[in-house]
Parts: C-alpha cells; sequence; structure tokens
C-alpha cells in the first residue's frame, strides 16, 4: 500500500531535478567570479578577526592578568574559524601561497616551541630569551622556516605557543600563566609581549595584503585571476579543493597524526584547537563546491557554484557531491576535542574510530570531485587518479 | 684493420644518429612530449610543483605518501625530548630536516653573503680507498664536513665562500660574466685537516622523479656506457660501482652528483644519517671520528633513531615525489631550441628518453615512458668543473650527468636559477658555459650560436 502512494512524488522530483538544468544554462566565468567573491569575503573575515585578536594582545599586553590572557584566547580561537576556511584556496599559487609564501608566515606548523621561547627543561630557549638578538618584525620574517619548515617564527600557532604555552595536560589545552608577560615574575616578560605583539601585528598585516589582492574593481591578482580562461580558474579551484582534502586535511593532519599517535602531529596543539581546524578546512571545501559562503557577521554570500556546472552535465553525481561533501562535514564535527586524546588507543578506539572515518570521507568526496572535474572536461588535475 | 673497423662503425654510429635525428619533425612537438614523467606527471607549476604524489597513485597510497611528506619536512629535535619519535639530532648536523636542504623538495641555493652553507655541503677525503672502495675519510672530521651541533658538542667549524668574477664574450661581442668559487675552512672544531684533505662541494638536488630514474633497467643504461669512446664521439660515459648499505654489495651507482649513491633507499637512509645525524637499520651509527669525544659522549635518541616503518614511508616518499610536465612544448622557440639540443649534441649525455621496467611494489612507477634527459653515467667534464676528488670509481674531473627534467620551475619552486654541483652558475646559460671536457664541443657550438638560437636554446631548457 505504501509503495504506490509514495510513487507519484518522487516521479515529480526526478522531473523537477532533470528540468532545472535546462532553465538556465550555468556560466563558468560567473562561478569564477563568484567564487572570488567568496574567496575576498572569507579573507576580510579573517582580517576583522585578527583585528580583534590584535586588540585583545594589546589588552593583555597592557594589563596582563588571567581576565586578559583568556580574553586573547578566546580571541584567537574565534580568528581561526574564518581562516580554517580559506584554506581552500591554496595550492594553485594564489597569492596566498606564490613566491612570497605568505602561507608559511601564517600557519606553518609543526613548530618547534623552543626555537621561540623556554620550554621545559631548557629555560634559556628560543628567540626570546636570548636577550642580545634585536627584536623586529624583518628578522623574524626572515628567520621563519630557517633551517627547516619547523623552525616557525611567525604566525597563528606562534602566537598560540605564546598565549597556551606548552600542552602537557591530557585533558585539555597548555595554561601558560600570564605572569609569563609580568615584568619581574616572567624571565624576558617585555621581551615575550614584545614578541606577541610584532607576530599578531604581522598576522593582520599579511591578511590585509591577502583581503586586498581579492578586492574587486582594484589592480590586483583577483584583476589578473579573471582575465585567465574561466576553465583554466575552474582547475586552479578545484585543484585546491582536492589536494586540501585528500594530502593535506585526510593525510597530513589526520593519517600522520593517526598513525604516530603523537601530540606534535596536531595541528593546534598548544590550544587543543585541532577539532575545529578540521571542521573548518571541510567546510571551506565546502563552500567552494557549493558556492556559498556564511560571513562571520551572518550574511550569506552565493551564487553560481560548481555544483551547477556538474549537475548540468551529470544530475546525479552532482547530488552525490553534495551528499559526500556534506558527509565530510558530519564526519569532520562528530570528532571530539582534544584531538590529542581522539588518536590514542587501539584500532577500535572511538576516537580512532572517529578520525578514520573522517578520512575515509574526505578520500571518498576526493574521488568524486576528481570524476566531477573529468565530467566538466578538466583532465589535467594534479590529484588526477587512474581509471 | 682496427682502425678500418672502427671508422666504419663510428660511421655508422654518426648515420645512425642523423637517420635519427631527421624522425624528428622539429616543427611540432612529439606526441605527449611533456609528460616528463609518463603518467606520474603532474601539472603544476607554483611553488607545490615538485612536492605532489606521482599522479597515477590511488588514494589509499597517497596517504602512505602524506605519512612520507610529514616525516620529510619534520625537525628533529636534541635527545632526550618527550617527543620520542623525533628526537635523536645530531650529535654534528647541517640540518635539522630533510626539508631543511630540500626546501619545497626542491634544488637548494649556495648561501647568501655572511650566512653559512645549508643545502650546500662539502664531502671530505684524502687519497686512498676505504674497504668497499669508497673514499677514505679525512682522520679527523670524517667524510663529511657538519657546520652544525647539538648543545655541548662542537660544530666542526664554518666554510667561508669567496666569488671571483671571470668575464669574457660570445663570439658575437656580448658580453657575460662566470663566477669561479673558492672555499675554506674555518674555526676548525678539532684542529687542522690533513695536509691532503680533497673536498667536493654538492648541492641539494631536486627530490623528483627518483623512483623512475631507479626503474630504468640497469642494461640500458650500460649500454649508452663507452668508457673509451669506440664511437669516437668525444663522449665517453662510465659507470660508477658503489657500496650498497642496504644490500650490502657493490653496485651500479645512480644518484648523487657523482653517481656514488645506487638506490632511493640508500641515498634517503644514507642523508638522515650524514646530514641530520639519524641512525637507522643500515646505517646504526653516526660518523664521531676517534679524536671527536664529545660526539662519541652525546646523548643518543634510540637504537636506532629512525623506526624501519617510519623509513619505509620517507623512501616511498622520495621514490614518488612527480615530475612536473613541460610548459611551452609548442611555442616555436621552445621547438627551434630543442633541435639546437640535439644538433649541439647535448642529447649525447642529456640522454631525452627512457622506458623504466617493472617496479615490485610500485605499479605507478613501472613500464612508464620518461623524459629525464640523462644517461645516469660519469662524464669528465673538464678542469673548470673539476673538484679533483676521487668518490668510488669517478675520478676527479667526473660529474653524473644531472637529469634536467624540472630546471625551469627552480624559480617558481625555490625561488632562484642556480645550477651546477655547487650552485656557481646564476643561469641556465652560465651552466652550459662552464661545461668542459667531454661536452667542449657542445658547448663551442652554443658559443658560437646567433643570439637567438642561444635564446632558443635557453627557452627550450626553461621549458623541462
Amino acid at each position: 500500500m505504501l509503495r504506490p502512494r509514495h510513487a507519484f512524488p518522487m516521479l515529480a522530483l526526478i522531473a523537477t531535478l532533470a528540468a532545472s538544468p535546462a532553465m538556465a544554462a550555468v556560466d563558468t566565468a560567473a562561478v569564477v567570479n563568484n567564487y572570488a567573491d567568496i574567496v575576498h569575503a572569507n579573507y576580510e573575515d579573517a582580517l576583522i578577526k585578527a583585528k580583534a585578536l590584535q586588540t585583545a594582545v594589546e589588552g593583555l599586553i597592557a594589563q596582563p592578568s588571567k581576565e586578559s590572557l583568556e580574553v586573547a584566547r578566546q580571541a584567537w580561537l574565534a580568528a581561526r574559524e574564518p581562516y580554517g576556511q580559506t584554506e581552500a584556496f591554496r595550492f594553485y599559487g594564489g597569492p596566498i601561497d606564490d613566491a612570497k609564501d605568505v602561507e608559511g608566515r601564517l600557519n606553518s606548523w609543526p613548530l618547534d616551541e623552543a626555537y621561540i621561547d623556554a620550554v621545559k627543561g631548557k629555560p634559556n630557549s628560543g628567540l626570546i630569551n636570548n636577550a642580545k638578538a634585536p627584536l623586529n618584525i624583518e628578522r623574524l620574517i626572515k628567520l621563519n622556516a630557517k633551517g627547516g619548515e619547523a623552525n616557525v617564527s611567525t604566525g597563528y600557532h606562534a602566537i598560540e605557543f605564546l598565549l597556551w604555552g606548552q600542552d602537557f595536560n591530557p585533558k585539555g589545552a597548555g595554561d601558560r600563566s600570564y605572569t609569563d608577560f609580568v615584568d619581574g615574575q616572567g624571565k624576558n616578560a617585555d621581551r615575550r609581549r614584545q614578541y606577541l605583539k610584532l607576530v599578531t601585528d604581522q598576522v593582520v598585516a599579511d591578511l590585509d595584503y591577502l583581503a586586498g589582492q581579492w578586492k574587486a574593481d582594484a589592480d590586483n591578482y583577483r584583476s589578473a585571476f579573471l582575465k585567465d580562461k574561466p576553465e583554466a580558474n575552474l582547475r586552479k579551484m578545484l585543484t585546491g579543493m582536492a589536494i586540501l582534502s585528500s594530502a593535506e586535511l585526510a593525510g597530513e593532519r589526520m593519517q600522520v597524526a593517526l598513525d604516530n599517535q603523537d601530540q606534535e602531529d596536531e595541528h593546534s596543539c598548544f590550544s587543543d584547537n585541532t577539532h575545529r581546524d578540521i571542521v573548518n578546512n571541510a567546510l571551506g571545501i565546502r563552500n567552494v563546491l557549493m558556492g556559498e559562503y556564511k560571513r562571520v557577521d551572518g550574511s550569506v554570500v552565493k551564487g553560481p557554484s560548481i555544483k551547477d556546472l556538474v549537475a548540468e552535465k551529470n544530475n546525479a553525481l552532482a547530488d552525490k557531491l553534495a551528499l559526500d561533501f556534506n558527509a565530510s562535514v558530519q564526519a569532520a564535527e562528530s570528532i571530539q576535542a582534544p584531538f590529542d586524546q581522539e588518536i590514542i588507543g587501539k584500532k577500535d578506539a572511538p576516537g580512532r574510530k572517529r578520525v578514520s572515518a573522517t578520512i575515509g570521507a574526505l578520500k571518498k568526496q576526493t574521488q568524486t570531485l576528481v570524476e566531477a572535474a573529468r565530467a566538466l572536461g578538466i583532465k589535467k588535475l594534479s590529484v588526477d587518479l587512474p581509471k | 684493420m682496427n682502425r678500418v673497423f672502427w671508422a666504419v662503425i663510428s660511421a655508422t654510429a654518426v648515420l645512425g644518429l642523423v637517420t635519427g635525428a631527421t624522425q624528428i619533425d622539429w616543427t611540432k612537438p612529439e606526441p605527449d612530449e611533456e609528460l616528463s614523467g609518463g603518467a606520474t606527471t603532474v601539472h603544476e607549476t607554483n611553488r607545490r610543483a615538485f612536492s605532489l604524489p606521482a599522479a597515477n597513485m590511488n588514494l589509499d597510497r597517497r596517504a602512505d605518501f602524506a605519512v612520507g611528506h610529514a616525516f620529510f619536512n619534520m625537525p628533529w629535535v636534541e635527545a632526550p625530548s618527550s617527543t620520542q619519535a623525533r628526537d635523536g639530532l645530531g650529535p654534528h648536523f647541517i640540518g635539522r630536516s630533510c626539508t631543511a636542504c630540500h626546501s619545497s623538495d626542491g634544488r637548494a641555493a649556495p648561501p647568501e653573503a655572511g650566512e653559512q652553507p645549508m643545502g650546500l655541503l662539502f664531502r671530505l677525503s684524502i687519497p686512498g680507498k676505504g674497504p668497499h672502495g669508497e673514499p677514505k675519510p679525512e682522520p679527523t672530521y670524517g667524510g663529511q664536513f657538519n657546520n652544525q651541533a647539538i648543545d655541548g658538542v662542537k660544530p666542526e667549524g664554518l666554510i667561508e665562500i669567496s666569488y671571483q668574477p671571470v668575464p669574457d664574450k660570445f663570439p658575437d661581442g656580448e658580453a657575460y660574466t662566470l663566477l669561479k668559487p673558492t672555499y675554506q675552512f674555518t674555526e676548525l672544531g678539532y684542529g687542522p685537516m690533513h695536509s691532503k684533505t680533497q673536498f667536493s662541494p654538492r648541492i641539494a638536488q631536486q627530490v623528483i622523479g627518483l623512483g623512475l630514474l631507479e626503474a630504468i633497467p640497469e642494461k640500458d643504461i650500460l649500454s649508452r656506457a663507452d668508457p673509451a669512446d669506440r664511437d669516437n664521439d668525444g663522449v665517453s660515459g662510465r659507470a660508477n660501482y658503489v657500496w650498497n648499505a642496504i644490500t650490502q654489495r657493490k653496485s651500479l651507482g645512480r644518484f648523487g652528483w657523482k653517481a656514488n649513491t645506487p638506490s632511493v633507499a640508500h641515498q634517503t637512509a644514507g642523508a638522515a644519517n650524514g646530514d641530520i645525524g639519524i641512525t637507522s637499520r643500515h646505517f646504526p651509527a653516526e660518523e664521531c671520528m676517534p679524536s671527536q669525544k664529545d660526539c662519541h659522549q652525546a646523548p643518543r635518541g634510540g637504537k636506532p633513531e629512525i623506526n624501519d616503518k617510519n623509513m619505509a614511508s620517507l623512501v616511498f616518499y622520495t621514490q614518488t615525489l612527480a615530475v612536473p610536465a613541460r610548459r611551452d612544448v609548442d611555442s616555436p622557440q621552445v621547438l627551434r631550441g630543442k633541435q639546437l639540443f640535439h644538433q649541439a649534441q647535448c642529447a649525447a649525455c642529456h640522454v631525452p628518453q627512457h622506458t623504466t621496467g617493472l617496479v615490485k611494489g610500485l605499479p605507478e612507477l613501472s613500464k612508464q615512458t620518461i623524459r629525464p634527459f640523462t644517461d645516469l653515467l660519469l662524464h669528465d667534464m673538464g678542469e673548470g668543473l673539476a673538484d679533483n676528488r676521487p668518490d668510488f670509481e669517478a675520478d676527479g674531473r667526473e660529474w653524473r650527468t644531472p637529469p634536467l627534467w624540472g630546471i625551469g620551475l627552480f624559480q617558481s619552486v625555490n625561488g632562484h636559477t642556480r645550477y651546477l654541483h655547487d650552485g656557481r652558475a646564476r643561469n641556465v646559460s652560465e651552466a652550459i658555459l662552464w661545461h668542459g671536457g667531454e661536452a667542449t664541443k657542445a658547448q663551442q657550438a652554443y658559443l658560437n650560436m646567433p643570439k637567438i638560437d642561444r635564446e632558443a636554446l635557453v627557452a627550450f631548457l626553461n621549458s623541462l
């Protein structure tokens, strides 16, 4: 009895879906243009939240206290939300990762704490405690990743280490005392304050640069980008999504941590915010697919999308894309904090299963994305897979 | 009798070359010419162009690749440390991670003025050979100069580099200046070096396509060796036979500036040991010379410091880093440059194309038509480039033909255009001009080309 009752609405639904592509052809150039709008809005949000962090850091420096430190920590966590989503705009040599290496300056990890400040057992280590060395941003930038990518001197994770300190707490994040910033209590407190201010200001400056490069109606990267063939840009968009999804997020940020079961392999290891890094990366990838980005003020940037383009060629594939991408975000959201505890244990430990499931979902979505790229006639995707 | 016989052979060889050459249609690219790594080829040209896995690798194996990538980038820290999986740096070392020298999996450059080298290392020896035919280590400093050390251990010293400008002109009047380097070891940590010390500067090379080079059948490489120059083309080509620490026997050398390393596994474990100070199954001890007491007494990070599983993922990673596709293969200038490359006999050593064999466990790399532009053999490169330091069977004037794939992307990946074994050449043209010895004819051909042809040849090389 139930079957016939369902048959009619189902058919109607299929008919509607099949009819929609014919109604309005999707223009690749419009998809690319909407992408540029989303990239700009996302970097602008990252900038807004970084400026809020800057204000909080200035508050901490002016008056170090338990409260002002906590305000700065909360501001850092809030700043990571939009930034994590921008990572879908990497991996094709755009302003974030061209020869200037702004990405390396902003978001390098893992980080050798002893390169910046004292660590357990080494009270005199780091640039902060080398009182003879001058502290200025030019020097810190030059020192960033000097002698190896972990010699990180700048960016979000340098700030994170200064706000939280090393994480020896299995149940939560690191807990640096605010007294590290108080003269007469923390060793080289003046230099620590100065260092924190320098690197925070640089994050703001770098995000200001990135937002500027994607601003509409200016002589910048965006204007050059939009002059390129829409198909070439489509390839860049897909490359960024696919590499973040597979090699970076599923691979380096999760598989490595799962294999090693080592806290050093988690992205935001001082603040225990890695679970949010993962969710925001997955969201960022989905934003590009759907051509839709929810801004920090709650407004939405929305327009023609890659999914629409795929739907024109193959409706079922477009639906599969949406399903897979939603599944990845959901799987990522199920991972619990702290991530360093989530990865520990036997194969069937619930945390490890949640991380594994997210890796599986990301691989699946990458596979579907590669199929979609083929459907769109893009053959030379660097994450191309054997047929 | 003999002479006539060889004359016939060489005439046939020349004829063969000519007829071979006429089969190439210089007006358009060959099919798939842009696919330098066959089906493994990737198509990025940005900073990550050297950091991608073989394009034909499936997603499960990509996860293994990512683990290797993490280890390649991971900094080693001094033992003892809370992070046991990654402690054991030094006692002496050059860099803290693989990527310290092979930044973005790419090519290193000489240090800027006033800085100590990192991606440029110095091999040391004295005349004579060790038990496996290897160069005899310098008695106080060993086989390599390590200018960094952990807390409580003396660095071996500093390196001073100076460049003497050597101005000259092309026959058409255009001026150029080569930089002739001089190296000096200073502030030696353990006293003076042996009076007969020989040294060889070596720049860190791009890590791409190594598994493909390893997959070229040995007989194909040896078939090109012509140590007595029997074809009389002025180009000999000798195989180096070197010690393989993994198989514990002598093998054909393929990697390194003097083909002094037999395999990717040996190269990876050897570099981890020599350059970072990390012990592994086949390299169980760091090189601490008898008089370096602080080196012997320094804390270690376990036995070995990197386990088999992690070493295997590092080797898998270095074997499967993909080669990027060529650019502009259909540009008339690049096509003209390709023709000149062949006519000037550059291809006699920089052999454009090979086919890989079947590689157990690496289906991605098997039976691929690849275009590395090397014969993997040793050639006398003349006095100007000589390091005057033998390395296994390579003499002090011989160098291995380096693969040319990827050389046009150093600027995008590493932000410089430094070439040759010590990075002395500041661009492709200077690199060609340094060629001597067996490559003199090719170098002379370049020197005498009209400017428009020189530019075409350089454009071709930059398209690789």
